[in-house]
């Protein structure tokens, strides 16, 4: 009954066939990474690249688990039985101190999603900051190789430093509320940069307009078109979302946009740019790995030594260690 | 601090949730705050569960186990229920039982699948230490 030594290709055959809970281990072991976890991006890239992931950012308190929720039920709808279903991505702040979490995003989405339809994962930052977790685009590639379209991607909402999901999302949705603080701070958030559409949420409340407005002057104000880019004006959707107010607006949005980065080859720009920074990624996280066994070699030691006694430079040391790898 | 992880490095996951009509949810988010700082990851689904959003959450969350919180009496009825389902279900995940439960009605949800019954004096060791006991990894 067990999935748990169970071969891996085995598990990943049956989330294919539509076995959730194969599905959520899936996700487990790229979470845990290691040997299970490469060989999941093998099996699962050649199947990926076909669903359009959107992100989801903006302060806490803005509503992002509820529009997540909405917006997934509305995409369900839409997008019928030409896919398996919505794939939700929630993540949530690891405690730096314990690395325990508390996932609460599911709450606000259980019930308003079709829950035969929609597969949602909580997942929290372990130790990663940006607002992402690091299994983020794995992820992804598991939910995009067994048909789940389009893959919504809830960030942390610390504020001001969530801008990777930009780098992740297709298509990035930028919430606030109003009274969220006036331009200056939107300006300093780099909201601007990575919004493709804004969410006005809450917006029965006082001050909505206000916020409206000041999103439509800075729009206005950051538009400096790159020579050859095509241009996109981030449109602003005023919702409660509570209340389902503006939702099927949303999701409209989201479908121009897909349109426009296909229309545009800004799509396969994204993700051309989106591979190649995990790529990089990688070969970080493979030399450091390198770098690290090396410095705690008897040979790393003895450079330590020089280091100390001011023969050598750290630089240099460094450069000595890595020698045949930077020929 | 007690170890809140499956034995590795890989924090557990619990569900913990409250099922029907009880509407007393202090207790379940003190235990929720006590086993994030004990390191696991707390999959909070709350008040007015069903089994079946329970098990639905078990399935894509990969639970390592579920958690429940029972005040009104309803445990002997309730608590089984959760049991057989996670079988129905083919899970083999322990579910937990954490309340104002009688002696005897502990030992009757024991003998009924029930991993393990906690009280109100339950320490963080004690809830990690019945959830750890509880989970074959």
């Amino acid at each position: 009954m067990s999935l748990r030594g169970v071969p891996t290709a085995e598990v990943f055959q049956r989330a294919v066939d539509g076995e959730r809970r194969a599905l959520g281990r899936l996700l487990t072991l790229v979470e845990r990474g290691g040997a299970a976890g490469d060989e999941i991006a093998e099996i699962s890239h050649p199947k990926a690249g076909r669903c359009h992931v959107v992100g989801l950012t903006g302060a806490p308190g803005a509503g992002k688990s509820t529009i997540t929720g909405r917006l997934a039920a509305a995409a369900g709808v839409a997008t019928g039985d030409s896919h398996r279903g919505v794939g939700v991505v929630a993540i949530d702040p690891s405690s730096p101190i314990t690395g325990g979490a508390i996932l609460g995003d599911r709450i606000r989405m259980d019930e308003v999603i079709d829950r035969e339809g929609t597969f949602v994962r909580s997942m929290a930052t372990r130790g990663s900051s940006g607002g992402l977790a690091l299994a983020v685009p794995g992820a992804i590639r598991v939910l995009d190789s067994v048909d789940y379209n389009p893959v919504i991607i809830e960030t942390v909402g610390v504020g001001q430093v969530e801008v990777d999901i930009a780098g992740t999302a297709d298509t990035t949705i930028v919430v606030v509320t109003p009274g969220w603080g006036d331009a200056v701070q939107a300006n300093k958030a780099g909201l601007l940069e990575v919004a493709d559409i804004f969410v006005v949420n809450k917006a029965e409340r006082p001050g909505a307009a206000d916020a409206r407005r000041d999103l439509e002057l800075m729009l206005d104000l950051g538009a400096h078109p790159e020579p050859g880019k095509p241009i996109w004006r981030a449109p602003i959707v005023m919702t409660t979302a509570t209340d389902g107010i503006g939702i099927d607006d949303l999701w409209s949005e989201v479908e121009n946009h897909r349109e426009w980065l296909t229309e545009t080859g800004e799509l396969n720009a994204r993700r051309q740019s989106r591979d190649r920074f995990e790529m990089l990624g990688r070969i970080d996280e493979l030399l450091g790995a390198i770098g690290r066994a090396r410095a705690q070699s008897p040979v790393g030691e003895q450079l330590l030594k020089r280091v100390e006694s001011r023969e050598l430079s750290p630089t240099a040391a460094a450069a000595e260690l890595l020698a045949d790898l930077l020929e | 601090m007690s170890d809140g992880t499956t034995g590795g490095d890989e924090p557990l996951r619990v569900i913990l949730a409250k099922l029907g009509l009880d509407g007393h949810d202090r207790g379940l988010k003190v235990v929720a705050r006590m086993l994030r700082d004990a390191g696991v990851e707390v999959i909070y689904l709350g008040l007015r569960q069903t089994t079946d959003t329970i098990i639905n959450a078990a399935e894509q969350e990969d639970a390592d186990a579920i958690g429940l919180s029972m005040h009104n009496a309803g445990h002997l009825t309730l608590a089984p229920r959760m049991v057989d389902a996670v079988k129905d279900a083919g899970l083999d995940i322990p579910v937990i039982v954490g309340g104002i439960i009688p002696e005897e009605d502990a030992i009757e949800l024991s003998e009924k699948g029930v991993a393990a019954v906690l009280g109100p004096g339950a320490s963080t060791e004690d809830v990690i230490g019945a959830i750890r006991n509880s989970v074959t990894t």
